[in-house]
């Protein structure tokens, strides 16, 4: 078991998700709330990583991250150091990959709230951050936690992208899923079964407990 | 006309067509009628400022929401409308207490909770402030969100068909609370409605709209007995629509 790997899946997991967390509320109500010309577009963008095969993602990210781009060297002139290869290009990465699967289930919360409801909050005197506050993130809740948890497992998840642009530097960019990869072809099939099945025990708990939380929630509005 | 009532001036080709034009003066109940689609509640959404019209003027209260000549259009939450949706639109996460509280926020804080209790009281709901709105019925529904309308202090009650999703015994009692509103409140009310009767029994005066154009105001009497063209004959559902 590989327990340096897991802190830093855990570690990348809970930085993506503090990152998406602002970012999917901010785009999801965007997107939710308002029309504006080339929207189809933005979203087609944003939902490109849910079919891009990760290589390709991986191929273009690292080239986007590498010390040729832009990017990569201001990252280098700023930080001293390079962007590929550290866990700081593996987390704009995981932030990029993970952008469908956080703001999709955020935007479909909002979406859910009558525009009557929203109309009442701002006759009844609430300024558009009270409305965001009181009304909004209330309830659009479940889609906000369930935006989070996919992102969160997805990331303990994700294997192409990661080997592209963070390769599998022990304690800097070795996940759990790269792990497993290690394990298998140095043919230890005991470490990468108990890895395996850990994630699968996280993942469906993940799953599990939003499922849970979006059913409670509907009832309790009726 | 009295400064301190509503005043509705609205203009625009499309895409909603919109001709409107009428006043409501303080204690006045008006009703608008027409048919279904006929712009009204499209009015009543301009007059609070969730919609937005290319030209037009809207003041009440002795202030000015709109004047698209002089680029003024203040956003729904700093005009003080009371506004009581066709579907109530209550905060469904929220109690009945919540529900008037959230609409209170110009009030101490200390305040809030007794003056919405007083409020849900006027509107006869005592002993369901911490009811949620699914559970309660329509029309205890309809006095929650009055009494959220009213929690803000407004200068103008806007009422958008609410009387349309309750049995007829429970319209008849809303009636009959909305007479007695009126004794306790003094500002404009505008009533939309496509329910002739409805509109001639509650109002003092009806304003017909038809395809986003106002055609005349007048007291229900006067206007059921003359119709100033077919068009507002036909738009009233009237049996004889000549001119």
């Amino acid at each position: 078991m590989d327990w340096t790997a897991l802190a830093l899946s855990l570690r990348l997991g809970a930085a993506t998700v503090l990152i998406l967390l602002p970012l999917g509320i901010f785009l999801g109500r965007a997107l939710a709330f308002h029309q504006f010309r080339g929207k189809g577009f933005a979203e087609a963008l944003l939902a490109l990583p849910l079919v891009l095969p990760p290589t390709v993602l991986g191929y273009y990210l690292l080239l986007a991250f590498g010390g040729n781009s832009p990017l990569g060297q201001a990252w280098q002139a700023l930080v001293g150091q390079s962007l590929v290869f550290s866990f700081e290009g593996l987390l704009f990465a995981s932030v990029i990959v993970n952008i469908p699967f956080a703001i999709q289930p955020m935007q479909r919360g909002f979406e859910a709230i009558p525009t009557e409801v929203r109309e009442a909050a701002a006759c009844s005197g609430l300024p558009p951050w009270r409305v965001l506050w009181m009304i909004d993130l209330p309830l659009a809740w479940p889609g906000i936690v369930t935006g989070l948890v996919l992102a969160f497992a997805h990331t303990l998840g994700e294997f192409g992208v990661v080997l592209m642009v963070g390769g599998s530097i022990p304690g800097e960019t070795r996940t759990i899923a790269v792990a497993i990869y290690d394990r298998v072809q140095a043919f230890d099939n005991r470490a990468a079964g108990i890895m395996s099945a850990l994630l699968l025990v996280l993942s469906f708990a993940a799953l599990g407990i939003s499922y849970v939380l979006s059913r409670r929630i509907g009832r309790r509005h009726g | 006309m009295d400064e301190r009532g509503l005043s509705v001036q609205l203009r625009q080709a499309g895409p909603i067509p919109l001709a409107v034009d009428f006043s409501c003066a303080q204690g006045e109940l008006l009703a608008l009628i027409g048919p279904s689609g006929s712009g009204k509640t499209t009015t009543l959404r301009a007059i609070a400022g969730v919609y937005r019209v290319r030209d037009g003027r809207v003041s009440c209260g002795g202030a000015v929401w709109l004047d698209s000549k002089h680029g003024l259009d203040l956003p729904p939450h700093r005009r003080r409308v009371g506004f009581v949706f066709q579907n109530y639109a209550l905060f469904p996460h929220m109690t009945a207490l919540r529900n008037v509280v959230a609409a209170l926020g110009h009030r101490p804080a200390s305040e809030r909770g007794p003056r919405a209790r007083e409020l849900l009281a006027t509107v006869h709901l005592q002993g369901y402030e911490e009811r949620w709105p699914a559970e309660l019925s329509g029309g205890q529904q309809q006095r929650v969100a009055v009494a959220r309308a009213l929690a803000r202090e407004p200068a103008v009650l806007l009422l958008d068909e609410p009387f349309s999703a309750v049995d007829r015994r429970t319209r008849r009692k809303l009636h009959a609370e909305l007479a007695e509103l009126r004794q306790s409140v003094s500002i404009p009310i505008v009533l939309v409605t496509h329910d002739i009767e409805e509109a001639a029994g509650l109002a003092d005066r009806m304003c017909v709209i038809d395809r986003g154009e106002t055609l005349q105001t007048g007291r229900p009497a006067e206007l059921l007995a003359a119709p100033a063209s077919s068009r507002v004959a036909a738009a009233l559902d009237l049996p004889d629509a000549d001119d």
